[in-house]
């Protein structure tokens, strides 16, 4: 059984369909890829599998449960996270508290009005380890705002991977990024491959391609197709369409 | 497990005691600089409504514009209970709390799913609510007149009493109160909770995603802010031996907003602190000189929402900031609520 199943997904906007029939399977400890022209429904199939818009028909399970419907903070709670395309940090706050919110020993105290969260040393290392993983060591304390884009998207990647997630969720992470940003995030990725099991939404397709154990191809609202970046170089709808010329 | 970034906070800070020296030896110099010392009680009152509010306005970011119906249901509570119940203090003042925190959550029952303008409209018209109630329901509340000849009665310690009837000792009995006010919601502001508070107002969609339940969050921090404006109002009960329905109204409950924001709500918890002192000293400095005060700080108030919308405190930062970047030049820019809390 894979660790996270969609089955049968549509999702409607008043009268326009968007995600027509999706079925998706991403199995445990792979990179799983979704890619797509723009517009095709990538993004909008990534807030339904993460809970951020309810289907209008179909199932989501994770793990065996059924997840469909649930609000997102449940999905979290699960061991689901997931980054966003559009940066969403806490800005005012320092590196180090971005992580520090999002950690398990301070959303298990969401309402422990005592307990003292900046002096938790086991908190405390567990976020540094974090920040040493993406590259962000020795910077804790400048304000998230104040980071280039580059290091605003690995802590973006970072807020993710606080809450210890069983399945990561990345929307578009080189988006906005240059050629050396995009080489950096590539690096990071495939050293998280090796913890944790990532599913990836692209159109860089480069990227995808040089990470991903499966892809999947949405156009129009449907899967077009699944496969290993070779089976899908030898893909005639790959081939036929512009997404084949980078590939 | 000694982590170099993990920075216990202290359960006492050189604010807090800078505060509390200058407080508590006001009775002392108070009348020496032309104040009194019922201006002491009336200020210290309004730091503990202010500091509660702004857990709301200033950490979750959630704008409150109808906030004296709880700081007036405290008042009433006190009231009540005074007149037709028990003459104790401690039993009015555990009442008006109850009173605010129970009035303040059935009211955030509505409002917890909403932000943003439509929030504040909320605040606004659940706060007429409560003042039309005032207003009318005679029988309970006296309506206009409110209820009058509630005494200042007696502070019972089991061994021994204290009469609150002189302005000196209901000073330090407020002053205690702020004291246990002040050290909790310093710890609080730091606990898990101050941090989801905060990160609700930075990014209430991620904080949803990252795992926490941010409607019951802005459902609690409703609360326990109506809770405090309880307090609050129980406690200017006692002073002004009556509740009436001026203190619930719009206007009372735009100089909780107008002072808060004066005083940096946004950028310190020093913030409604400092604005609670200013607006008291400005409304009888002012006062004294023209009828017509409230214009001066209401343009008062422009300019800084123009000029400087971090309010004094922000200015006392940026201060602080210049002098420490002349000794050290070069030091990077630190997250303001940590910088504040040193």
């Amino acid at each position: 059984m894979a660790l996270f199943e969609a089955t049968h997904l549509h999702k409607r906007f008043g009268d326009q369909v968007v995600l027509e029939d999706v079925t998706l399977s991403f199995e445990k400890g792979q990179l799983s890829g979704i890619m797509g022209p723009n517009g095709a429904g990538k993004s909008t199939c990534f807030n339904v599998l993460t809970g951020h818009y309810k289907p209008n028909s179909g199932t989501v399970t994770f793990e065996g449960r059924d997840i469909t419907g649930l609000s997102p903070r449940l999905i979290a709670g699960m061991g689901i996270a997931r980054s966003f395309q559009i940066m969403n940090l806490f800005d005012e706050f320092s590196v180090l508290e971005n992580i520090l919110v999002a950690v398990p020993q301070s959303i298990k105290r969401s309402f422990n009005p005592f307990h003292d969260i900046c002096g938790n040393s086991e908190a405390i290392d567990k976020a540094e380890s974090i920040l040493a993983r993406v590259g962000l060591k020795g910077k804790e304390n400048l304000i998230a705002s104040s980071l280039p884009y580059g290091e605003r998207r690995a802590l973006e990647i970072a807020v993710a991977l606080a809450s210890d997630p069983k399945l990561l969720f990345l929307d578009e992470p080189t988006q906005g990024l240059g050629a050396d940003g995009t080489a950096l995030l590539a690096d990071l990725i495939s050293e998280l491959k090796r913890d944790y099991s990532i599913v990836i939404i692209e159109h860089n397709m480069d990227f995808l391609f040089s990470l991903a154990d499966t892809i999947s191809v949405i156009h129009w609202g449907q899967v077009i197709t699944t496969g290993s970046p070779d089976e899908l170089r030898e893909n005639e709808w790959v081939k036929a369409s512009s997404l084949g010329e980078v590939a | 497990m000694n982590n170099a970034l993990a920075k216990p906070t202290p359960i006492i800070t050189k604010p807090m005691i800078a505060l509390f020296v200058m407080l508590g030896t006001f009775p002392l110099w108070g009348e020496a600089v032309g104040l009194y010392h019922y201006l002491g009680v009336e200020i210290v009152i309004w730091i503990i409504y202010a500091l509660g509010f702004n857990l709301l306005l200033g950490y979750t970011g959630l704008p409150s514009f109808g906030h004296g119906a709880y700081f007036g249901v405290g008042a009433y509570a006190y009231g009540l209970v005074q007149l037709g119940l028990i003459e104790s203090v401690w039993a009015g003042v555990l009442v008006a709390v109850i009173a605010g925190a129970v009035a303040a959550g059935i009211v955030a029952c509505f409002l917890s799913h909403r932000r943003g303008i439509y929030y504040a409209l909320m605040t606004i018209a659940f706060g007429q609510v409560f003042w039309f109630i005032a207003m009318k329901w005679h029988t309970v509340t006296g309506g206009e007149d409110g209820l009058l000849n509630i005494y200042r009665g007696t502070l019972s310690f089991g061994v021994f009493d204290v009469s609150l009837r002189d302005n000196v000792p209901l000073f330090y009995f407020v002053f205690a109160v702020l004291i246990i006010v002040v050290i909790c919601l310093w710890r609080l502001v730091h606990s898990p909770f101050g941090k989801a508070l905060q990160a609700i107002r930075m990014n209430e969609m991620r904080a949803g995603f990252v795992g926490y339940n941010v409607w019951l969050i802005k459902w609690t921090v409703f609360m326990l802010s109506g809770a405090i404006a309880g307090l609050a109002g129980g406690l200017f009960a006692i002073t002004q031996e009556s509740a009436y329905p001026d203190v619930m109204g719009l206007h009372a409950s735009g100089y909780i907003v107008m002072l808060t924001l004066i005083g940096g709500g946004f950028v310190s918890f020093w913030g409604p602190v400092i604005g609670a002192i200013v607006f008291f000293v400005a409304r009888d400095l002012l006062g004294s000189i023209t009828e017509t005060w409230l214009l001066w700080y209401g343009l008062m108030f422009m300019a800084v929402i123009l000029f400087k919308p971090e309010g004094i405190a922000g200015i006392w930062q940026d201060l602080s900031k210049k002098l420490s970047r002349n000794q050290k030049q070069n030091a990077p820019v630190v997250s303001q609520h940590v910088k504040a809390g040193e």
